[in-house]
């Protein structure tokens, strides 16, 4: 922890406004609303909020970098850096502060860095600009600081293209270009969010070292509450565009005073326990701090329940050509087997390239397996014609992860929902299919008047519930659920959760949830299947998976998981 | 509480947003206008409100623009009824030429000219009497039309006397009609392709990819030539299927790439999974989400066409004698150009590149409207 002293960046009633028609002066949004925070020397703090809580606006606005032509920073904004009022500075001050003395770290480290330049030109251009470095001082830098972000044989990697390394080592770059000029305060925008959990611990505990080992201070700006815990000094928690929490590590986490504080930390499901129901942020609003919920749901499978798919020896390649006549192949998934017992859950995780989805996408069908059966009431699913598999369609379904993609952008709810009832022949005349549709949507919680709006009027969790309404339209037996919750905020990822839990109780669904997040699949699953590039490590259930992990790849999973949440339920708990 | 009590019962679709968008751009409206007022005298010119009497000859022959007054017809530059006489010169190498001297010195000599009537050239004609009171009568009745006839109009009279201003509204029927049609069927074939290949791939894209590449290997005017010369007649409709039948490749390519860009999409994977077929996939899943690109292409082409008719006419394949059409007005104008008559040149023109303009920024405008994140 560091020593507290005199701030080195402070914002003071900082407020933004974004204008949303460009034809309407007064159309305006209010994305920051009178923030102060304060950045004191050789710490990190962190900048806590979902999606819209202007967390990034914000740091924006401190580099400078909001679109002018619809962003407008309200006067009476002041951000203060070495005695200066940052938005105030002539934009070629500006530019000579940036990448020197504040430096910026992004999500997608494949979209930040340029693919037509090696990364060692890429970190050398800093170097060039700010530091006036020959060339030959800069190639000896590159290969320090990427040898210091912990990029295997930094000499070799410092003429590789983007492309040639893999996310987390893009990230290192990103982060030995932010780090190149020593610069006092270093922005990291969800630096994390597109990496794998186990690459995402590695990354933290190496922005934690240099933060140390430079003496710079950190804006670490997450959505997620557990990551903070373990890397800040202060955490500010933001919400709408204000601030409602903002203190040090230890008073937020063992003592929140703010109800979304709260909501935020028990919204995600806990590795340790599991609550019949996930807190969600309304159980927070009326002002005070709920304790979990104690009554708990019991998974696992006997061995006795009645199956409802075998899958057997599942395997996907994909080919790509080489030379002229020469294939590659690439197993996706090879040698997956699994039985799915009527009404219970099976878990599938693992991290990118382990072949989950593909196992999902296979089942339907939507990539035809290149070996394997998938044996459903005896009848395996592969083998069946085109026509003959129209009628298992309805049986097994499929939500997918972005529920901004997966919906018809052109279709309004209603006939999204309407469709699989026409294509099916299901509920004979029109105003019996708009009767059922209403229904569900009731089902899933969203309001009848839905039914003649557009996706984009609503929230992503009220699309993930259009997405898995539409899935009931035809009653199925199975439900894959690919990555569902992911794309979500922790507070609607909560409902989305419960919801599932209903439906699974009134309908006895049987659920295959695909996920990377270990918490969630246990939370939800009965049994886990856990796959590590195309192959499955472990299976079993899912108790068993988190006390007792039996494949190293499971225990590095499970060791990467931030534990920070787990120390406030605790202590919420205790009192 | 119910946050979507106070929001209506239906909500915008995207075309309506859409047309939210265009409303407020001022240009575009303007272009759009400008575009109505095309189309309504068009309509207005087919029904035979206006512009019926087109090619009445109404006015003297290349009777100029009011504003720059009656020309004499010396001025004008055509030869008239009565034109004097001149004496044509002797032709050195003329084998006859000795017996035309004699000839003309016969007739100057005091043969009588009752009887023997001498040509230009100077030979004996035994039907100058009968042709000489044709000339007369004819004259007479010239004369008579000639006090009808007017000596200006306000933009001017082509050759045989046709006032310009019904011309040009006349030949915007055949231009437009030309343009329009001939973009939609280049877009419907483009699209449809496009849409098959792109949807399909695999050997079926590598099918149409070869005829695409067959047919845009070939120079577009040769294709054009080419395609006129199977069908062998002139008209409307030869125009539209020579343009329609080579302007598809650009929407084909277009529609290609969107439809592959889109069959991986969520949304069609989804589609996919409540077992829509293909063909509900292509067109009522894919295809609304796409069809800005065909729209915007087929605006772009309608100004295309209306340029290339103009083109074709001018090459000589264009709309048969006796229609007018911009292009027919341009292609007599490069013969009147070296007379000086501009008339007939600048309208045509005027009118083209207003109505080319109006709809050219009126497209930009709907891509921008259509595809607001494209700014």
């Amino acid at each position: 922890m560091a020593v507290e002293s005199k701030p080195l960046l402070s914002v003071h009633d900082l407020r933004v406004n974004f204008r949303l028609d460009k034809h309407d002066k007064n159309s305006g949004f209010a994305a920051v609303k009178g923030v102060s925070f304060e950045i004191p020397e050789n710490s990190t703090v962190a900048l806590v909020g979902e999606s819209g809580s202007g967390k990034s606006v914000t740091a924006l606005a401190i580099l400078g970098l909001l679109p002018p032509e619809n962003a407008t920073v309200l006067p009476g904004s002041q951000i203060l850096y070495g005695g200066r009022n940052l938005l105030e500075l002539p934009k070629s001050a500006l530019r000579s502060l940036r990448g020197k003395d504040i430096s910026m770290i992004f999500q997608e480290p494949m979209s930040s860095l340029n693919p037509v330049f090696t990364v060692g030109y890429q970190i050398a251009e800093v170097l060039r600009l700010h530091m006036d470095l020959t060339p030959r001082q800069a190639q000896t830098r590159v290969v320090e600081l990427l040898n210091e972000v912990g990029i295997p044989d930094p000499a070799a990697k410092s003429i590789a293209y983007p492309f040639q390394l893999s996310g987390g080592q893009q990230q290192r770059v990103m982060i030995a270009m932010a780090i190149a000029c020593n610069p006092r305060l270093l922005i990291a925008d969800e630096p994390t969010t597109a990496l794998d959990v186990t690459i995402q611990k590695q990354i933290l505990e190496l922005l934690a070292a240099l933060q140390d080992k430079h003496r710079m201070s950190v804006l670490f700006i997450t959505h997620d509450l557990a990551v903070v815990g373990e890397i800040a000094d202060h955490v500010v928690v933001m919400r709408d565009g204000e601030i409602r929490e903002r203190g040090t590590n230890e008073a937020v986490f063992s003592n929140p005073h703010d109800t979304y504080t709260c909501a935020l930390l028990q919204c995600r499901p806990p590795l340790d326990s599991r609550p019949r129901r996930l807190a969600v942020i309304e159980d927070f609003m009326d002002g005070n701090c709920p304790a979990p919920e104690t009554e708990v749901s019991k998974r696992g499978l006997s061995g006795s329940e009645p199956v409802i798919l075998e899958v057997r020896n599942l395997g996907k390649s994909f080919y790509t050509r080489e030379g002229l006549f020469g294939n590659r192949e690439f197993k996706a998934a090879h040698g997956v087997s699994f039985k799915l017992p009527r009404g219970k859950t099976l878990g599938v995780v693992g991290e990118s390239g382990s072949g989950k989805t593909t196992v999902g996408l296979t089942l339907m069908r939507l990539h035809e397996a290149t070996t394997g059966e998938a044996l459903f009431e005896g009848r395996d699913l592969f083998l069946m014609s085109k026509a003959e598999f129209k009628n298992y369609k309805r049986r097994i379904q499929i939500v997918f992860q972005n529920p901004y993609a997966s919906l018809n952008p052109r279709f309004t709810v209603g006939q999204i929902l309407s469709e699989p009832l026409l294509i099916h022949g299901i509920g004979g005349s029109d105003a019996k299919r708009t009767r059922l549709v209403n229904e569900l949507l009731e089902h899933v919680g969203l309001p009848q008047v839905s039914y003649h709006k557009y996706p984009h009027e609503f929230s992503g969790g009220q699309r993930q519930r259009i997405a898995i309404a539409r899935c009931l339209t035809m009653k199925p037996d199975i439900l894959i659920c690919d990555e569902s919750v992911s794309a979500l905020d922790v507070s609607v990822q909560a409902q989305v959760l419960n919801l599932l839990q209903d439906l699974q109780d009134e309908f006895s669904l049987s659920y295959i949830f695909i996920s990377h997040d270990l918490a969630v699949v246990k939370y939800m699953s009965d049994q886990v299947l856990v796959m590590n590039q195309g192959e499955v490590v472990e299976y079993a259930n899912s108790d068993e998976i988190y006390l007792r992990p039996q494949h190293p790849y499971t225990q590095r999973l499970l060791n990467a998981i931030p534990k920070a949440g787990e120390r406030i339920r605790g202590k919420i708990s205790a009192n | 509480m119910n946050p979507f009590l106070d929001t209506p019962q239906t909500s915008p679709g995207l075309w309506a947003l859409a047309w939210r968008r265009l409303r407020a751009d001022r240009m575009a409206m303007v272009a759009l206008a400008v575009v109505a007022w095309f189309l309504l005298t068009l309509l207005l010119s087919a029904a035979g409100f206006i512009a019926k009497d087109w090619d009445a000859e109404i006015g003297v022959n290349y009777a100029p623009p009011t504003f720059m007054g009656a020309q004499s017809a010396e001025e004008r530059g055509v030869q008239g009824m009565h034109a004097a006489e001149v004496a044509t010169p002797d032709n050195p190498r003329d084998p006859l030429r000795d017996i035309i001297r004699q000839l003309r010195a016969e007739r100057e000599g005091g043969a009588n000219p009752a009887l023997v009537q001498f040509d230009d050239y100077g030979i004996a004609d035994p039907l100058a009497a009968e042709i000489a009171e044709i000339r007369a009568a004819q004259g007479q009745r010239n004369t008579t039309a000639a006090i009808e006839k007017r000596a200006t109009l306000p933009l001017g009279a082509d050759k045989w006397g046709h006032d310009i201003i019904q011309k040009t509204i006349k030949g915007s029927e055949t231009s437009i009609v030309v343009g329009l049609t001939a973009a939609l069927l280049a877009t419907v074939l483009g699209t449809l392709f496009g849409a098959v290949a792109g949807y399909y791939g695999k050997w079926v894209d590598d099918c149409f990819n070869w005829f695409y590449s067959v047919f845009t290997s070939v120079p577009y005017l040769l294709l054009i030539l080419a395609v006129a010369a199977v069908l062998q007649q002139k008209g409307v409709l030869t125009i539209v299927l020579i343009l329609g039948l080579t302007g598809w490749t650009g929407v084909f390519r277009l529609i290609r790439a969107e439809y592959i860009k889109h069959k991986n999409r969520e949304y069609v994977l989804a589609a996919d999974a409540i077992g829509a077929s293909d063909l509900r996939k292509m067109f009522i899943h894919i295809f609304p989400n796409i069809s800005h690109v065909s729209l915007v292409q087929m605006s772009i082409l309608t100004v295309a066409f209306i340029k290339s008719e103009v083109i074709l006419s001018f090459l000589g394949f264009g709309v048969p004698v006796g229609m007018a059409s911009w292009g027919s007005m341009l292609n007599e104008a490069q013969n009147e150009l070296i007379l000086g008559k501009w008339w007939q040149l600048a309208a045509a023109s005027a009118a083209m590149a207003v109505l080319v303009t109006a709809f050219s920024l009126f497209t930009d405008a709907l891509r921008d409207a259509l595809d607001p994140k494209l700014k």
